[in-house]
């Protein structure tokens, strides 16, 4: 079989996969956030923190309650790695220094899983599995609540409430999170990913020297670093780590578990909305630039631009033998585009323009089909801007779900829409005009460039993955990063639940032959249109500085 | 049945006790009298003439309410400061003057869109002139004399014939004929009198004759005039809600931009690339969307203005936002959907006649019958059946019976021979006073009209066999012609049409059938009218309807749209949020277009405005950095000659669209009333996908023709 047959055959199935899935994990989600009952262990959980799950909340309670909890999380994670060495199974690990300490902090729990540090020499076991895990389930689930809040405001109207942000993020978590990841975890196992709480073993190689093999629980980490659209590898390579991904199955098996849950919510969206073709326009548009994402990383890195990569006869450089040119792509796609951030080839070996598609993956905000909740959240706001302004079109006050798009509404979505673009121009910008940028970098001209422009989208877009390469840990990087990571995680939420408020609020307008069909395929290549154009435009001429001159040189 | 046959006397006596004038409801809509303001078709000569008040506009303080030109304004100024320091550049020089041309163009589309107003501003004007009031003392015979701005609410004017009107008001006593072309462009003269509906007056028209006693009931400097002169001049023009909504979308895009444009100077610093001022702001001013951000206000004041020139005056931007939003239409039956009067449709014989017989008498009773069901007997007696029309004169020795409405019969007795037709039973009661027996299928065929939505009248005659009835006459509503088109195309648009009206709940269904409306009031009280608002809002659903009468004023107040005839109370008019100078019902249909015309001109530039983006990065961004990065020069589609003429032509084309969009921003995107899908799908791809085509070709056109300038390219 050729490998091109064999990358389009791992593309159907991925794609078939998802379009089987996607159905009753959609459904089931809408059921899991419309229920009434809780099970036992929530119960025991809603009591020992002292949470009524039947209390509806307001838009700023449900906020106040997204923060306090966020808040927490950082603070505990941040000493949770400060004494570290005092804690057992510390494996020998020094505390980690405060820079780096909050910047992981900020990175785990603001779902970005940007890592300044190698996990195999740095984290001990208490810190992976109670911090770092913990946050990698419970961070999802946040990004989750906050998306499902947003459908409440659509789906609800002449209230001002949202649900209970406990009650979502703990049945989140018990419901959906963890049992996905358990199957998921036992087939990596099955499949030969490693999961022990171990010592670290010390082999000798060929050539005499040592080295030492690290231990751990793998497995149950790898699934929900992709399932929660974390990222953050149990080792410094990440899914390129035979231990994380040991082979072609397991490579796919993470695509798909990192897709999953975003490709599913729309169809939770449609569900709660009452009206399941609302979703479907929503995943078509975040389909369709997932895979012209694929197709052209794809494409070119097999016709493999450059010197070095046509003498070698292979863009193979930065990736596993063991995956190739295909399965490498599809992995940077759809982990760029799913704000995972997980990597099983080194980005920052892929040609220019390819290099430029996973960045600018990233740029259009994460929403095609973005992290878990966040995508979905995000998406629904790019709908309400391109409602509006198409909206107009059809001659009146723009409308989306029976909502209209007002002062109010526009004021919150145009405020969301500056906040990333901000953060990722403005973060780059003082990078380099500081000099802090330059001195991180490992390449000269736009390459190097790209590298810093890389980490400061990865970072406020809550990716995570890194453009290899690039000196991140730094004082100057760990905090402005983290800052990134915090502010671009959190300004957002602040916006997105202030209009689920205000949409909450309204009355419904019903559907006439006048209102725009938000369900048709014009409107879905609408969306496609104005995300491309208003997102991707934005970026331009910085990208053009990177890897379009590197790409076309 | 019965109560439909009052109704119509009831008219008719009711126009009896007036001079009979009736306001022109039947005139034909979206006409424009003379010496008002023409149509929307654009004149170059306007931009001219508006040339001194597009540089009055570059006060800072006018500016800034345009986030996006207000963006521009600045870096024109900073343009023009960095071009002085380096004097011997010409490229800074021409940059600064496109740029200065830019701001220029947005305030010429505004200055010429309120220069429209303002013709019709002065025209209102004159008919403010300053006039004396004779106001009543206590005493109520003697008077003195105010000036009129000193009045105030609560006086008592006197006005007879000659006299202009010195304030608005209500007759309090007396009858008059009122001019009041002054406000509505319309030389028939109207009557106003105390009492009932047609008791309003406006300050500035003139009394024509008799005598009239008004109680004022506005502050002097707030009077209807006044407000109409304000919203022509635009001076009180409000931002509308979405037009805040979009300004604020606008100004999110340019921060965007301005971050985008403001980090590249590090970025470039990098590649070891200098970037000047000029070049930055020329960047800058590309992207952010110029093009709508200058026409915004433009397409505003000319929506308003579209509006007055059909004669509506609407007091808010609002109110003509929320016409596009419109998804139920309470339309009044009579004036809007059929013609103000019933009239004959057929005739129906009862056993043992013909139709011609019953033609025949039906016209010889009702040529004595001046009321429009009386005209339409004769007209459709002529029409159907080749009857001439007789004249009264012609019969001799003929005893005309006029139509009252106390006998609800004409008729004449002519040659020993008596013909009468009029009501149900008064011509049954007739015909059995006169010794006659009434065929039995007559009722049964005048129960059959009445159940189908229509009015029977009887016809008898008395001769040589006796008194008898003939037939019956089948009166109906007439629909007007083309209603049902219209509202089918209501319809493809997703608005709902409600006929209101107090026929029978029988009647108003056949004629709601006939009319092709979605649904009907019948027996409409003004409470139902109200409740069916609210209803309807309930749901969601934005309302309009017309109203006229001092009853209509709670439900034009709960309205949406409430669109009041000028022939109407003070109090309707008060209630409303638009007036119809002309009081022509069937216009709320052309109100809801210009609602939807105006909100779709905005999609439509913003968002040709966003997609022309594309093709500016295309020309600018190789232009900066193909000299440090020379495979950039690969982005260079369009083939243009040089990086000095590539920026300089995204400028120029960036200036010169904003003028060559003044007549559509003016004229407003064409309108066809089809479904939401097929119109966006229409203007996506004329103003989307046009928006980014279009600047390629220009930008290359405008390119070649700089680079024929000696010394460029």
């Amino acid at each position: 079989m050729s490998p091109v047959l064999a990358d389009v055959l791992l593309v159907t199935a991925l794609i078939g996969a998802l379009a089987l899935v996607h159905r009753p994990l959609g459904d089931y989600m809408a059921a899991v956030f419309q229920s009434r009952k809780h099970f036992w262990v929530e119960k025991w959980i809603y009591r020992s923190v002292g949470a009524n799950p039947d209390a509806e909340m307001r838009w700023p309670a449900y906020l106040r309650g997204v923060l306090a909890f966020s808040a927490l999380s950082v603070l505990f994670l941040y000493l949770l790695q400060r004494v570290q060495d005092k804690l057992p199974l510390s494996l020998g690990f020094k505390p980690i220094t405060p820079d780096q300490a909050f910047n992981t902090a900020a990175s785990f729990v603001s779902n970005t899983n940007w890592q300044s540090y190698s996990g195999e020499v740095a984290m001990s076991h208490v810190t992976q599995t109670m911090g770092l895990a913990v946050q990698n389930f419970v961070s999802a689930a946040v990004g989750i609540a906050v998306a499902v809040a947003l459908v409440r405001g659509f789906a609800r109207s002449r209230t001002g409430d949202l649900g209970n942000f406990w009650a979502d993020l703990v049945r989140c978590t018990i419901r959906i999170l963890i049992p996905i990841s358990v199957i998921a975890a036992v087939i990596l196992i099955a499949a030969g990913a490693i999961q022990n709480f171990g010592d670290i073993h010390t082999v000798t190689t060929l050539t005499g020297d040592k080295q030492a093999i690290s231990p751990g629980a793998v497995a149950s980490q790898e699934a929900i670093k992709d399932l929660g659209t974390n990222g953050g590898g149990f080792f410094n390579a990440n899914s390129a780590h035979p231990f994380e991904n040991p082979n072609g199955f397991t490579n796919w098996l993470e695509i798909f578990l990192l897709l999953v849950i975003p490709f599913s919510l729309p169809r939770t969206f449609g569900k709660m909305v009452g009206n399941v073709k609302q979703g479907y326009a929503i995943v078509a548009a975040m389909g369709i630039i997932w895979f012209l994402g694929v197709v052209t990383v794809t494409w070119i890195e097999y016709a493999h631009p450059g010197t070095a990569s046509q003498l070698a006869g292979g863009a193979m450089e930065g990736k596993e033998q063991r995956f190739g040119e295909g399965p490498s792509s599809l992995f940077a796609v759809s982990t760029t585009m799913t704000s995972t951030g997980s990597v099983n080839s080194f980005h920052d070996s892929f040609s220019g323009l390819s290099g430029g598609v996973l960045l600018l993956g990233m740029m259009l905000g994460e929403i095609a089909p973005g992290g878990v909740g966040s995508g979905l959240y995000g998406m629904l706001i790019m709908a309400i801007i391109a409602v509006f302004i198409a909206g107009l079109m059809v001659g009146r006050t723009p409308e989306y779900l029976g909502k209209k798009i007002g002062t109010r509404e526009i004021k919150l979505a145009a405020c969301y829409i500056l906040i990333t673009p901000a953060l990722v121009l403005i973060g780059t910008a003082l990078a380099m005009a500081l000099g802090k940028g330059e001195s991180s970098m490992t390449n000269i001209g736009a390459h190097g460039f790209s590298e810093v422009l890389y980490a400061y989208t990865s970072a406020s877009n809550n990716n995570g993955s890194a453009f290899a390469g690039f000196a991140a840990n730094t004082e100057y990087h760990n905090t402005m990063l983290g800052l990134c990571m915090v502010l671009g995680r959190f300004l957002p939420m602040v916006f997105v639940l202030a209009l689920a408020g205000s949409l909450a609020d309204q009355k419904p307008v019903p559907a006439t032959a006048g209102t725009l069909r938000t369900e048709k395929p014009l409107f879905t290549g609408l969306l496609v249109g104005a995300i491309l154009i208003i997102t991707g435009l934005t970026f331009f001429p910085a990208l053009a500085l990177g890897p379009l001159a590197e790409g076309l040189a | 049945m019965t109560t439909n046959t009052q109704k119509t006397d009831a008219k008719k006596q009711d126009s009896m006790s007036t001079p009979t004038l009736a306001p022109h409801q039947d005139a034909p809509t979206g006409h424009k009298p003379d010496g008002r303001v023409g149509g929307g078709l654009f004149d170059p000569k306007q931009l001219l003439k508006s040339l001194p008040d597009a540089f009055r506009k570059l006060d800072p303080r006018v500016m800034v309410k345009s986030p996006v030109m207000f963006v521009v304004l600045v870096g024109s100024v900073l343009t023009t400061f960095f071009s002085f320091k380096d004097p011997g550049d010409w490229f800074g020089w021409t940059i600064s003057a496109w740029l200065w041309l830019t701001v220029i163009f947005a305030n010429l589309a505004e200055a010429v869109a309120e220069g429209r107003g303002k013709a019709q501003a002065d025209t209102l004007r004159k008919a403010k002139t300053d006039t004396v009031a004779r106001r009543l003392l206590a005493d109520g015979t003697s008077e003195e004399q105010v000036p009129g701005t000193e009045l105030t609410i609560g006086d008592l004017v006197v006005c007879e014939a000659g006299d202009i009107i010195p304030g608005d008001g209500d007759v309090v006593e007396g009858v008059a004929s009122v001019d009041e072309s002054a406000i509505t462009g319309e030389s028939a003269p109207v009557i106003r009198e105390s009492g009932g509906d047609r008791s309003a007056v406006t300050g500035g028209t003139k009394v024509l004759s008799d005598r009239i006693v008004i109680k004022i009931t506005t502050k002097p400097g707030e009077t209807f005039i006044d407000r109409m002169i304000n919203l022509v001049e635009g001076a009180a023009r409000q931002k509308t809600p979405n037009e805040i909504a979009l300004n604020i979308l606008l100004a999110s895009l340019t921060i965007v931009f301005l971050l985008a444009v403001a980090t590249l100077p590090p970025f470039a610093d990098y590649a070891g690339s200098e970037l000047g001022m000029v070049v930055l702001v020329a960047l800058l001013v590309c992207l952010i969307p110029t093009t709508i951000g200058a026409l915004l206000s433009a397409i505003g004041i000319a929506g308003m203005d579209r509006l007055v020139q059909r004669n509506v005056l609407a007091m808010s931007g609002r109110a003509v936002e929320a016409a596009g939003d419109v998804s139920t239409l309470l339309l009044d039956k009579t004036g809007t959907i059929t013609l103000g009067n019933r009239q004959a449709s057929e005739f129906v014989p009862v056993r043992g006649t013909t139709e011609a017989e019953v033609a025949d008498a039906a016209q010889l009773s009702s040529l004595a019958d001046e009321t429009p069901e009386g005209r339409s007997v004769v007209v459709l007696a002529k029409q159907k059946y080749g009857l001439r029309e007789r004249h009264q004169g012609e019969l001799a020795h003929a005893e005309w019976i006029e139509f009252t409405a106390q006998t609800r019969m004409s008729g004449v007795d002519v040659d020993g021979r008596k013909v009468r037709k009029g009501a149900t039973a008064s011509v049954i009661a007739w015909v059995r006073e006169e010794g006659g027996e009434v065929a039995d299928d007559a009722d049964t065929i005048a129960n059959g009209i009445s159940e189908a939505g229509g009015t029977p009248l009887l016809v008898a005659v008395k001769d040589e066999r006796g008194a008898r009835v003939l037939g019956v006459i089948h009166l109906k509503d007439v629909v007007k012609d083309g209603m049902r088109e219209r509202f089918e195309e209501l319809r493809r648009m997703g608005i709902k049409t409600v006929m209101i009206t107090g026929d029978n709940p029988l009647t108003a269904k056949a004629i709601a059938e006939e009319a092709g409306v979605d649904d009907f009031l019948a027996e409409a009280t003004p409470e139902d009218k109200m409740a069916l608002i609210k209803r309807e809002q309930a749901g969601g659903k934005l309302v309009a309807m017309t109203g006229d009468g001092t009853n209509d004023a709670p439900a034009l107040a709960q309205a949406d749209v409430g669109v009041a005839m000028n022939t109407g109370t003070s109090a309707a008019k008060e209630a409303g949020n638009m007036v119809d100078l002309d009081s022509n019902p069937t216009k709320l249909i052309e109100i809801v277009e210009i609602g939807k015309q105006l909100l779709i001109t905005r999609g439509a530039l913003t968002t040709f405005s966003i997609a022309n983006d594309v093709a500016k990065y295309f020309a600018i961004i190789p232009a900066l950095f193909a000299a440090v990065y020379p495979g950039l020069d690969k982005l260079n589609i369009m083939g243009l000659s040089s990086p000095d003429s590539a920026i300089l032509a995204a400028v120029i084309f960036n200036a010169l669209i904003i003028i060559a969009l003044v007549p559509l921003a003016l004229k407003g995107v064409q309108y066809r009333p089809v479904s939401a899908d097929k119109m966006l799908r229409r203007n996506l791809t004329i103003y989307g996908l046009g928006g980014l085509i279009a600047p390629f070709i220009g930008i290359k056109i405008i390119d070649l023709l700089i680079s024929l300038i000696p010394g460029i390219g």
